[in-house]
């Protein structure tokens, strides 16, 4: 499906986030040069249609107290990975489940789910439930416990296309 | 931020954090909103979340794309040495259109989400990458989403 250009500006005016002030959708249509009646319908129109997945407060799990972080990916089968990736998504504690190619030799995964917990004992105790529950449990698998963090923040799907001033309001 | 100032979020606090990860109001003052269900002023929802904004624990109140709706976007990897890791990371992060970058331990130690107008362009900041760093970059696009980003359930304790 392609986007209007309108659509594609404020997608990349909203990575920044929507502005915390009384009324932020006029101030994100002062900035596009848009009505704030015109910004809201289309920002209801975008989550209708699927282009935008969830709209909300978006926590930093690190700084909540989720220090144990992990990616975890096993090498399945073709006949078993999209059951399995299925049974992983309907684990509470599962929040992003999927399939990306194998890069042999270096990386012979193509599972992939992110877990995070409060500390490590406790995410290698969900993986092993995880595991189990997905009929897993057989296969190679590795658990990349993430370290630093270099960057996190909102994508931008097309930054060269948006007005300059789309980004005088990051946070 | 750590366990102890967690645990000394109010319950008010806790509420913003944790029910308004979806289906933000798209009304014209959604503060005013929240503050309604939560039963305090508007002024308040403001100052708490942009507290809440500036102590890192909120990283925005953000719309998160399905992946490949607008535009396309990749998962890379990179196998880097320790002494280079800080200087391939901002390089990395030099990129408008990486969004996330995380050190990982394995032996593809840098871990990082790119995404761009088109999978050209995606693919071009991937051989740009490679050619200043002298890395091979490894290029894992989605192919089948089980799970997309719902939100994330916080447990208090």
């Amino acid at each position: 499906m392609e986007l209007s250009a309108l659509d594609r500006f404020l997608l990349a005016r909203l990575a920044d986030g929507l502005p915390i002030t009384s009324r932020p959708y006029a101030d994100l249509a002062t900035s596009l040069g848009l009505g704030e009646e015109e910004v809201i319908a289309r920002v209801g129109a975008l989550i209708r249609d699927g282009t935008i997945r969830r709209f909300g407060v978006i926590v930093r799990h690190r700084e909540l107290g989720y220090r144990a972080n992990a990616m975890v990916v096993w090498d399945a089968p073709a006949d078993r990975v999209d059951a399995a990736g299925r049974q992983l998504a309907e684990l509470p504690y599962v929040t992003l489940a999927y399939r990306r190619p194998r890069r042999p030799p270096v990386w012979p995964y193509n599972l992939f789910c992110m877990i995070h917990g409060r500390d490590r004992g406790t995410v290698h105790d969900l993986v092993e439930e995880a595991s189990n529950a997905a009929g897993l449990s057989d296969l190679p698998r590795a658990i990349l416990f993430s370290q630093r963090c270099f960057k996190q923040r909102g994508a931008r799907y097309d930054a060269s296309a948006a007005p300059a001033m789309a980004f005088g309001a990051a946070s | 931020m750590d366990m102890e100032t967690n645990t000394e979020l109010n319950a008010f606090e806790r509420r913003l954090l944790d029910e308004f990860q979806r289906d933000f109001p798209l009304t014209p003052s959604p503060y005013a909103e929240l503050g309604r269900r939560l039963g305090v002023g508007e002024a308040h929802v403001i100052e708490t979340l942009s507290r809440l904004q500036a102590q890192g624990l909120v990283s925005r109140i953000g719309a998160v794309v399905t992946p490949h709706r607008a535009g396309w976007s990749t998962l890379a990897a990179m196998s880097v040495p320790d002494d280079r890791l800080d200087d391939v990371a901002a390089l990395v992060n030099g990129h408008p259109g990486v969004n996330h970058n995380y050190e990982r331990d394995h032996a593809l130690n840098l871990w990082f989400v790119v995404t761009g107008a088109d999978r050209g362009g995606v693919a071009d900041i991937l051989a740009d990458i490679e050619e200043r760093t002298g890395l091979p970059v490894l290029d894992l696009p989605l192919e089948e989403a089980y799970r997309l980003d719902l939100g994330f359930s916080l447990q208090w304790n």
